[in-house]
Parts: structure tokens; sequence; C-alpha cells
């Protein structure tokens, strides 16, 4: 697949500690041009911590984020072009659907024709045309993490961060939208990260599945950053 | 709204009753004794106009300026982790409640004596006493919002600002509102800081009926100024009521601080951090210091002998107890004041939140004993019940009344957001799991509320600490609380009695900060998550 | 779904907290009774226990043992109830008039008199005590609803430490601190919200009379008088004299205040106070007690009433209140006749011509000396 220098993600020895407990110890990952990598492993493992540090939520104690090839330390978040889902959607409350997915256009500056058409292409995308006019209560637990993923996609992010996406959903609907987003992902070629605990739902959406505690000092030396399940 | 919440007006009896029973009847009454052809006349003379107009532009500068320096300090006591955080939210928190007159002695100590009687010097100490006011209510709920959102919006390209703009401030909007509110009301009907730092021709609203009821028993025009007053306080309130609901937007809490705060580190941070700590130093801490300062200071050396003083039955004023004897007593009323304030406010809080109808009315109606000159519901009072079988004057009540009356908006204020921000949706839940609605209420909606009602007992025990208005006019000469003692130390002369008044104060203040620390202990220690 | 947590629980946490904090204060406390005024002694005399309500200002203050006297004497006990400054009170007592919320009020002070009088608070009762009472204060006509029971005198204090300091002879006389050698000196309170500010202002009339008092103000005002709101501002806040730390060397307050100087000095006690009393120019207050129309319990008010201008109470004032006794013969402790100032003559307007006039003057005053 990929060698560490091709990769379009590289996480080198990330260390983050919150007061005297350690979160990451050294965590070492790359991801691929257009892969999707699913990271697996039980809550508070800090897989969540590791997605904000990619992102640039949060400093790192030590260690270092490269994109292709280029270090990103200094980087702020809104520079980096990750799109990031939780397991909540998090749609913003006071604004509706379109306000929603086209936030990250008009942070970009796009003009506003082009914002309209480019949400409306998104939410044909998800499978929810013309739910642009309603607002963000009014919808289900599925349609509001499709909406949450449109918004993701819109600024045409470089690598799309997924946090138990989801988690929230009951099996089926997580296994139809699991099996939308690989679809998804792989028509656009985005490279993904995508964090869960749920093997299966891991093996459905994964080129790679690689367990967390399998990535750091604790899982041995690993110079690829690379270590999977078979 | 939603799914079977407790009806609204089951909630909203006892507000409402206490509400007409204790503010707007005694009104009432006195306007009915003393409204006459003179009540009009008054309001067609210049000078009380010129009143109008300096008592409603202080309020919007001091309303103005407190929000800008307060907000900062907000984000930063709520949001970042640092040591000491939150024995600085307690310090902050301690100006609220310290009397006026100590204040202003701290003030004069502090500034250089052309700025005492100036407009700027009113503006300074309404920031100081209001500040409070912003970091509670606001902070409220900016402590407990989800700071993913943010973080979504960062990721989807938004700078710090944009995100804060876009994203934050919306959703801080509503408590932002309510602070606003507050603090207008407060520097509209300000009454202490004007009568003590301002000049002779500094007059509010509040001062002038104060001089006409107290001072010349103008009842006729006094009664046509708190007309005035009310009237104006009343529009002022249901636009921000109205403007609140509006604002109000329902979003998924977070309870658990180690989520929602983060430490310092960047550069920017950094000098944010570093701004909030100099500015509350300067403008909150510099005055406190300067009363204990005081207190310590004895001739021209240093000592405890104000300190001792403090339990010396000569030393105090009632020439049978020493002045230490007010902190039991504040204490006592302290206690019972919070419990009724809570209890009311939030009732109040959650009948405004699910009310389909009369919300705004609610709201604003609630509000106004904060708007209302505590002389004009004292004299009301006496009216009011001071005939058996209800003969309440002199009772040891109506000082614990007075001050729930005082504390009850506040804590209507601090809860009313979180309240509007419990997702009906959870309601709704519980509803299908075949919870009652009273059930559902207190299954659903008292858990996410526990944290705000924490803040607002807090906050309630402090106002009641510090109430001096109503408690001059109420209280029994026997039994002075620790304001009035400070007070009444003041107003007689020599070292001794400005030391002790001074160490008494430090007192009240020690005592509010440790109040506040304790109720935001239990506060976290109590996760009202779902 | 988390088991339910009620706020009650954080209520009672709340109540818990407070009420040991209530505690420990106790513990720690002065040891004094537990605030409150009501003695018990047996009683030997005239009435069954009774408790009568004494309505007074929050500068009332009595010594224990004065109560008890009472209390052992006649078997009434005094439950004092407060009613804000003296502006305060006797407005409550007007509006209450007949309907009182006590049965004995003290405090009326000679600016609000006729007011007072005028709305019939007063049942008229002539205690026998009365002829004890020195003849210049039986003169003023209260139509026997009151009888005057303390009085003292509003003049300008000076600070002499400030004045030898800058070997500055202090002024003397009131038309001095219009003199430029005294500019920027004087500090006064604002007659709109303070009584003794209230006081200076009728002496000036008084003194000047109606034609020349404004004029008087223009002087001290070309003079740099300086004008707040009460007298803790004003004393404690603008005096350099006395245990304030401001930068005026003049301030209008009481002829008792260097004697509370030496009482509330700190420790060793001064031999001497550091201010003086400019003796010209002072406006005698007095203060008056009644029986509340409308009590139910006129014997027993009228015994605290008796009270008030007995012995053992008239000996009290002066340190209790800083107050000067109205009985005449009545012995003062030693720090009172040494360093009070007794002001050979002082001004003094009937209370009906106070009364016709005090909102006028007071506009007059603000439009000469604010404006």
């Amino acid at each position: 697949m990929t060698t560490p220098s091709d990769a379009a993600l590289r996480v080198d020895a990330v260390s983050v500690a919150f007061g005297t407990r350690r979160v990451l110890d050294r965590v070492s990952l790359t991801v691929g041009p257009g892969e999707v990598v699913c990271l697996l492993g039980p809550s508070g493992s800090g897989k969540s911590t590791l997605l904000q540090v990619v992102a640039g939520l949060r400093e790192p104690d030590s260690g270092t984020v490269w994109w292709a090839g280029a270090d990103l330390a200094g980087v702020p978040a809104h520079r980096r072009r990750f799109g990031l889902v939780f397991q909540d959607p998090l749609l913003f409350p006071h604004l509706d659907v379109v306000g929603n997915v086209g936030y990250g256009l008009r942070a970009a500056g796009r003009p506003g024709a082009e914002v309209g058409t480019r949400v409306a292409g998104l939410l044909e995308l998800v499978d929810l045309p013309g739910f642009g006019r309603r607002r963000v209560a009014t919808l289900s637990g599925g349609e509001a993490q499709r909406v949450a993923l449109a918004r993701a996609l819109a600024p045409d992010p470089r690598l799309l961060l997924l946090d138990e996406p989801f988690g929230a959903l009951d099996r089926d609907l997580r296994d139809r939208l699991a099996v939308d987003v690989r679809a998804l992902l792989h028509r656009l070629g985005t490279p993904a990260v995508h964090v869960t605990h749920d093997l299966a739902e891991a093996q459905l959406v994964g080129d790679r599945v690689v367990r967390l505690a399998d990535l750091g000092a604790a899982g041995g030396f690993d110079p690829t950053g690379r270590g999977s399940v078979p | 709204m939603g799914a079977a919440p407790l009806r609204a007006w089951v909630l909203a009896i006892v507000p409402v009753g206490v509400l007409l029973a204790f503010l707007a009847w005694p009104v009432a009454v006195l306007l009915a004794h003393s409204l006459s052809g003179r009540s009009v006349e008054v309001l067609q003379q210049p000078s009380v106009w010129r009143v109008v107009g300096f008592t409603l532009g202080q309020a919007l500068l001091s309303t103005l300026l407190t929000l800008a320096v307060a907000l900062p300090g907000t984000f930063v006591l709520h949001r970042y982790a640092f040591p000491g955080r939150r024995a600085l939210l307690a310090v902050a928190t301690v100006p609220f409640v310290l009397p006026t007159v100590v204040v202003g002695l701290a003030f004069r100590a502090l500034l250089p004596p052309s700025w005492v009687g100036t407009l700027g010097v009113i503006l300074l100490a309404h920031v100081f006493f209001n500040y409070a006011v912003v970091v509670r209510v606001v902070g409220g709920l900016w402590a407990h919002l989800d700071p993913r959102y943010e973080q979504v919006a960062r990721a989807l390209g938004a700078t710090p600002w944009r995100a804060f703009r876009t994203v934050t401030w919306p959703l801080l909007r509503p408590a932002v509102a309510a602070a606003a509110a507050l603090v207008l009301l407060f520097t509209f009907t300000s009454f202490g800081v004007v009568l003590v730092l301002g000049g002779p021709t500094t007059v509010t609203l509040e001062v002038e009926i104060y001089r006409r009821t107290a001072q010349l028993l103008d009842l006729s025009g006094a009664a046509g100024l708190a007309l005035l007053q009310l009237g104006a306080l009343g529009v002022v309130l249901l636009v921000s009521a109205r403007l609140q609901a509006r604002v109000a937007v329902a979003q998924r809490l977070r309870t658990d601080p180690a989520e929602t705060t983060v430490r310092p580190r960047r550069p920017g941070q950094l000098v944010l951090l570093g701004g909030v700590l100099a500015s509350i130093g300067v403008l909150l801490v510099a005055p406190m210091v300067a009363l204990v300062y005081r207190s310590v200071r004895v001739g021209d050396g240093f000592g405890l002998a104000w300190w001792r003083a403090l339990a010396d039955v000569d030393a105090g004023t009632t020439g049978f107890s020493a002045p230490l004897a007010a902190l039991r007593v504040s204490l006592g009323y302290a206690a019972v004041a919070t419990v009724v304030a809570v209890v009311v406010g939030g009732l109040a809080a959650c009948a405004v939140a699910y009310a389909r109808h009369g919300a705004s009315l609610l709201d604003a109606g609630l509000t106004l004993p904060l708007g209302t000159s505590a002389v004009t519901v004292g004299f009301g009072l006496l009216l009011a019940y001071g005939r058996p079988p209800l003969d309440l004057r002199g009772s040891w009540g109506m000082v614990p009344l007075a001050h729930a009356l005082v504390a009850v908006p506040l804590v209507l204020r601090t809860v009313l957001p979180v309240a509007r921000s419990v997702d009906p949706r959870l309601r709704q839940v519980a509803a299908t799991l075949g919870a009652a609605p009273l059930r559902t209420w207190a299954t659903v909606d008292l858990p996410q509320l526990a944290r705000a009602l924490g803040v607002g007992a807090g906050f309630a025990f402090a106002v009641s600490l510090g109430e001096f208005g109503a408690t001059a006019f109420l209280a029994r000469a026997d039994s002075p609380t620790l304001p009035v003692q400070v007070v009444r130390l003041l107003g007689r002369p020599g070292e001794q009695s400005l030391g002790t008044a001074m160490a008494l104060a430090t007192v009240l203040m020690v005592v509010t900060a440790l109040a506040v620390l304790v109720t935001e202990r239990l506060r976290a220690g109590r996760p009202g998550q779902l | 779904m988390r088991r339910p947590v009620a706020p009650w629980g954080l209520l009672a946490t709340v109540t818990l907290v407070a009420l040991a904090l209530t505690a420990c204060a106790s513990g720690s406390g002065s040891g004094a009774p537990s605030g409150t005024a009501d003695v018990t002694v047996a009683p030997p005399a005239s009435f069954a226990p009774t408790t009568v309500r004494l309505l007074t200002h929050d500068s009332f203050a009595v010594s224990d043992d004065v109560l008890a006297d009472l209390a052992a004497r006649t078997g009434v006990t005094v439950q004092v109830v407060t009613a804000g400054d003296a502006g305060e009170l006797v407005n409550r007592a007007v509006l209450t008039a007949g309907n009182p919320e006590g049965d004995v009020l003290f405090g009326l002070d000679t600016t609000l008199l006729s007011r007072a009088v005028d709305a019939e608070v007063f049942a008229p009762y002539r205690p026998a005590a009365l002829a004890e009472v020195s003849p210049k204060l039986r003169e003023i006509d209260t139509d026997d609803a009151v009888v005057p029971v303390d009085y003292g005198d509003v003049c300008v204090n000076r600070d002499d430490r400030w004045f030898a300091d800058r070997g500055l002879v202090p002024p003397a006389t009131l038309e001095q601190l219009a003199d430029p050698r005294y500019r920027d000196l004087l500090v006064v309170e604002n007659p709109a919200t303070s009584s003794p500010g209230l006081a200076f202002l009728l002496a000036t009339v008084a003194r000047y009379g109606e034609e020349g008092w404004t004029g008087y103000w223009e002087r001290l005002r070309a003079n740099g008088v300086r004008v707040v709101n009460g007298w803790t501002e004003a004393y404690t806040g603008e005096f350099s004299g006395g245990g304030g730390r401001g930068t005026r060397p003049l301030v209008v307050s009481y002829a008792s205040s260097p004697p509370a100087e030496i009482v509330f000095a700190a420790d060793p006690k001064p031999s001497a106070p550091s201010t003086s009393v400019l003796t010209d120019g002072c406006y005698r207050q007095v203060e008056f007690a009644g029986v509340l129309r409308g009590t139910d319990r006129p014997e027993a008010a009228r015994a605290v009433v008796d009270w008030l201008l007995s012995e053992p109470f008239q000996a009290d004032v002066a340190l209790s209140m800083f107050v000067f006794p109205a009985r005449d013969g009545t012995a003062l402790p030693e720090v009172f006749t040494r360093f009070a100032a007794v002001p050979p003559e002082p001004l003094a307007l009937a209370p009906e011509v106070v009364a016709e006039n005090r909102d006028r003057w007071v506009e007059a005053w603000t439009e000469v000396v604010l404006r």
C-alpha cells in the first residue's frame, strides 16, 4: 500500500497527557492518499484526542503531525482543511440545514451563488435533496448525521476525520450509512481516519483497520506506524 | 414545546403569588394612597427629565462598559484551566455584595480626588459591582457550551474569531442578553454608588424617588417618578425578554468541566489570560485590598486592634452586642433567603421556559423587584400589611423575604438560559418511557438545571449577605446585618469606627467568597448530565 | 438514564452549610448576649411584664444596664425597632399615623418636628420629668406632643494638626470660611441628602438671613467648597483629621466629634483629640420623643418616655449616641467636659419656619452651589 514517504498523513510519536494521565504515548500512524483507515479502540483509549491533535484543535505534548511531507506544527485548525465529524452531529442549532452545510464555504469566502449550488449538490450526495430549509431540530438522527457529513465535505477537505460518526445510531441505520460513507469516500478519493469501537463497522468502512493500542509505545516499536488488524 | 412538560401555569403559581403579594400589592397600595395631580405635575418639570436623561445615559454606558470588560473575563474564568481559577471566580463575585458606602471609601482612597463626583468614576464603580453579574449569568451558559461546536467550525476553515462570531456568540446570545438586561436594570436604578461616589449633580431617578419619599415625604411626587421608572423598566424588560426568547436556542449542554476547559498555552491565549488577570487585579481586587489594608492600619503603624474590636461590645453600635454578632444574623437571613429564592426563582425559570403564552410577561414581572426602589416597596409594605391579622411589620421574616425578592430575578436569569436550552426531545423521550409530567420534569429538566440552580443559590446567598437598602429599612436595631453594621460604624467618628468597619467589611468579603466557593464545589461534584 | 437528582438535595446542603457556618460564627462570636435587646428582670413595680416597641433611627444606642434598669423598675421591656435614618423614621411614622409600627418614637429632630406634629403622629403626654429639662429646650413649641430628650450641635470641625503643620491660624468664624486664606479647605454635606448638611444650610440662613445666605454660599463656592452627599463621605473620605485620610482640614460635623475621636481612638488613647470645633455658626438640633397615637399600651409607652428623661438614660446618651442630655444637671463624662465644644450662641430656626421653607431653601442652595 503506502510507504511513509508518499503518505498523505503521518503522525509521528505523538504524546498527550491530561494532568498526570497519559492519554497518548508516542502514537504513530500513516494514512496514504485516498486511503480510509479505521482506528479501533475502546472508549477512553484516546482516539478522540488523537483526532483533535490531527485536526489542530489540541497541541501534542510532543511528537509531530506531517501532511504531504510538511510539518503541521503551528498550522491552526482552520488552515489544515481537515474535515471533522463527531458522534453527535453537532449541527449548529441556530442555523438551518443550508446554513450548516454552507458554513465552511462561507468561511472560505465563496460567493453566495456558488455556495447555494454546492450545498444543493452535497445534499443530493448524502441523499437529502430538498432538506435545505429544514430546521436542524426537526431532523432525525440519521438525517442529522448525513447533514454533518455533507457539512464536513463541503469545503473539499484534504482529509476527513470521523469520530465514531455512527455511534449514536441504531445498528440497521449504522450499517447502511457505513456502506454509503465508504462508497462516498471512494468516489471522492478523500483519505479518512475513521474512529470506532465496532470491529464490524471498521471492517465495513476501512481499507485498513488498526488498533490504537498497537500504534504507541506500549504496542512495541513499529517503524512504519502501520500496525494493522488482519 | 413538545410533549407534556409540566404545565407552565402550575410552576408559575408560587412565583406569581409571591410577586403579587409582596411586590405588586404593596406598591399598588402605596400608589393608591399617594397618586394625585402632583404626580403628573412632577413629570412636567424639566429638571426631572434631566434626571431621566442622565439615568438612562449612564445606565447604557455602564452596561456597554461592563460587558466589554467582563465578557473576556467570563470566557477566561470558565474556559481556561489554570491554578486558582475557582478562587478567582469567587473573588470576582465579592464586589457585587459589598455595601456601596464601603466601596465608595475604597475608591476614594485609590483614585485622584478630582475624579470623585464625575460620571467616569460612577461608570468604574458600576463595572466593579456588575462584573460578577456578567460572569455569573453568561458563565453559567458558557461553561456548559459544547466546545466541539467551535471545533467543528474551526475544522471547516473558520478562524478562531469567525468561529466565535458565527457559532459561539449566537449560542451565547440569550445569556448575554439576560446579563445585559440585569446590568442595565441595576445601573438604571443605581442608588448607593451615585450617592456615595457621584457628585451632588449626578442624580438618578432612584435617588430622586428616595429623596422625595424618605426625606421630603412628597409621596405624590415620588409616586409619579416611581411610575415613570417602573414604566420605563417594564418596557426595557419586556423588550429584553422578547429578545431573549427569540435568540434562545435549544442545544445539548456539556457538564463536565474537563471537557469544556483548556489549559492556555498559545501566545494569544496567554495574552488574553494576562489581560483578564490584570483587569481583575486593577478593577476588582485593588479596591478590596484597600479595605483590608485599612483594617490593619492602626495609628501610623499596623496592628490587629480593629480585628480584636470586632468581638468587643464597646466597639459595637447597639450598646449590647459586638460588631461580629452581625455575622450570625447575616448568615441566618441568608440561609432562609437562599432557600426561598432558589425555590421561587427555579420554578419561575421553568415556568418561563415552558410557557406558550405570557412568558415574556412573567419574565419581566419577576424581574421588576430589581427595578422597584426599596423605599417604595418598604413604605408599601407598611401600608399593605400593617393591620391585624396580617401585621407583618417588625416580623423577622420580612428581611429574608426582601432579600429573596431581590435574589429571585438573579436566580431566574441564571437558570432560564439553561432551562430554555433543555432539548425538548429529551422530555419527549422521557414521556414515551412512561414518565408523568412531574416525573419528566424531575428526571429530565432538574438534573440539567442542578448546576445552574447551584450557581443561583450561591448568587442568592451572596446577595442576601450584601443587601443593604431594604435591610436598613426593615432590620431590627438589635440585630443589624453585616452591611448595616458596617454602615453604622462608618456613621461615627474615630479611627476605631473606621478600622472596625473595614475589618467587618473584610469579614463580609471573606464569607461571601467562601459561600460562593462552597456552592461552586457542590456544583462541580454533582454532575447533572443525563 | 442517570438517577434523578433533585435540587432539593443541593438546597438542603446549602442550608446545612449555612447553618454550620452560623454555628461556627456563634462559637467564635463575641460572648455578647445573643443579639437581642429584650432584657427581662422580675417586675417589682407598676406593670405586668409588657414589651414596648421603641421606633427610632439607626443611630440609636443605649447601654445594657440602662435597659435593665427600666425593666427592673417597671417591668417594661423595650424592643428597639429601627426605621432607617431620621428622615425615613419620621416619614414612616407620618405614613402610619394612628396605626403605628411601635409604641414610642424617639429621634424626631427640630427640622422634621412640624411635619410629625401636624400629621398627629403623637398622643399628647407631658411627663413630670419635663420640669427637669433645660428651659431653653422647653421653649420649643411642641403642643405637648413630644418631649426633648437630647441635643447636639452641627459645627465645622478643624484638623488642628494640619493647620499647625502649615503655621496657618485656623478659621474661627463662619465668615472666615469664605476667606481666600482658607481656599479649597472646606468640605460640606449636600443638604438634600444629609442631615448635618441641612443643619449647616439652616445655620447660614439663621446667620445671614433670607436676603444674605445665598450670597454667603456664592462666596463659599468661589472659595472652593467641596460638596459630598453624606457625612461618612465628608468626614471619613475627605476630612484630613480623625480616622480618615482625606485632604481637607475643615468639615461640617458635630460638636461632639472630638470626644468621639478620643473614645474611638487606637490604644493608647491620645490625651487630647487632634481636631477641634469651630464654635461660631453652629446649628442646634434637638431630638424629641413621644407616645405614638394608636398604641395599644399607652401606660407602658408613657413609662418609656419617662425613662428616656430619667437620670440613668440621660447620663448614658453622651457616650452611647454622642449627644448632650436634655435634663439639666446631668453629669457628663470627662471626655465630654474636656473636649466637646459647647457653642455659646448656637443658631436655630423655629420648626414651623423650617418646615415652611426647607424645600425652597434646598432648591435655592442647589441652584447657587451646584449649578
